[in-house]
């Protein structure tokens, strides 16, 4: 089963790389991008009998090592 | 002092840790690579070295936290023995919930490469007490993650406990942003465990021990160390 799952910075948690990366896209006269924030996103194949068992199985892989939860959230999509 | 030093892949100043404790207390550490599962008898101190472990692939000292070796580190912690967590270790222990919060890219995304004033806020701890509470020293600085971040309960709870033991300063000792080199909350560089037996620090004692190098101030850190478990003995 394939799965994804997203890694982003908790609101409020100063994200540097983005805002570098905002300064970079503003440089290049990209119009319109008011603010960006830098994540992390997994591809990651599991086997498991259902979606269900697939999520329990990626929620403990983020709870354990794909985030740090005093600074990050974490979203998974099973079948995606 | 029976000091274990553990070995990551991708650690480095491991060997210098090792210098600055055989010259503080006359006895070679030992080396203890990450996939064993055991310290050696009778450990008084672990220190988990500066490097760049697993590439600081994930986070900084995400996937080291994880390695079998820190099962036994942090069973010897909850027994109450000292743990010197320096720079990548400092990650580590973070990331290992040895101690709290969390060190983030620099705010002005450099890699930081200096020396730098810190104040010892304490020198009633066993990493600390042969220097003067109060007194500003002079360290070693060598990290791109050094920004010291924690939600405001745990901020005020280190600040509560008396649990920051080095602080960011100028050479006068003043704290500020000017003398904050990565943008860590209330210029904090150093933290110790609630029990006070673990100390993570992102500067470098382990780099200054040696005229040649351009000061002694680490030493006092080992010195400390070795008189500690010289009185536990």
């Amino acid at each position: 089963m394939k799965a994804r799952i997203l890694v982003t910075l908790k609101t409020g948690v100063l994200d540097p790389q983005g805002k570098a990366i905002e300064g970079a896209l503003r440089s290049l006269g990209v119009d319109g991008v008011e603010s960006v924030r830098q994540g992390k996103l997994f591809e990651v194949d599991v086997q498991a009998p259902d979606a269900g068992a697939a999520e329990a199985t990626l929620r403990a892989a983020c709870e354990r090592l794909l985030a740090n939860t005093v600074i990050e959230t974490y979203r998974i999509e099973v079948g995606a | 002092m029976r000091a274990a030093v553990i070995v990551f892949p991708g650690s480095n100043r491991e060997r210098d840790a090792g210098r600055a404790l055989k010259r503080a207390s006359g006895r070679e550490p030992t080396y203890v690579w990450h996939t064993q599962t055991e310290l050696p008898d009778a450990t008084d101190l672990v220190v988990l070295p500066g490097g760049f472990s697993y590439g600081d692939y994930l986070r900084c000292g995400a996937i080291a936290a994880r390695s079998p070796v820190m099962e036994a580190v942090r069973r010897h912690a909850t027994q109450g023995g000292l743990v010197l967590a320096i720079c990548n270790g400092f990650q580590i222990a973070c990331e290992a919930g040895l101690l709290p919060g969390v060190l983030v890219r620099n705010a002005a995304m450099r890699f930081v490469c200096r020396f730098q004033p810190l104040r010892v806020e304490r020198a009633d701890t066993p990493f600390t007490s042969a220097y003067a509470g109060g007194q500003v020293i002079t360290l070693a600085l060598a990290h791109g993650e050094g920004n010291y971040r924690a939600d405001d309960d745990t901020i005020a709870r280190l600040e509560g406990e008396g649990r920051v033991a080095l602080r960011y300063c100028d050479a006068d000792g003043r704290s500020g942003s000017a003398a904050d080199p990565n943008g860590s909350t209330n210029a904090i560089a150093g933290i110790l465990s609630q029990n006070g037996r673990v100390l993570g620090l992102m500067p470098h004692p382990e780099n200054l021990i040696d005229p040649l190098v351009g000061g002694t101030d680490g030493l006092a850190l080992f010195e400390s160390l070795a008189a500690s478990t010289r009185v536990a003995a």
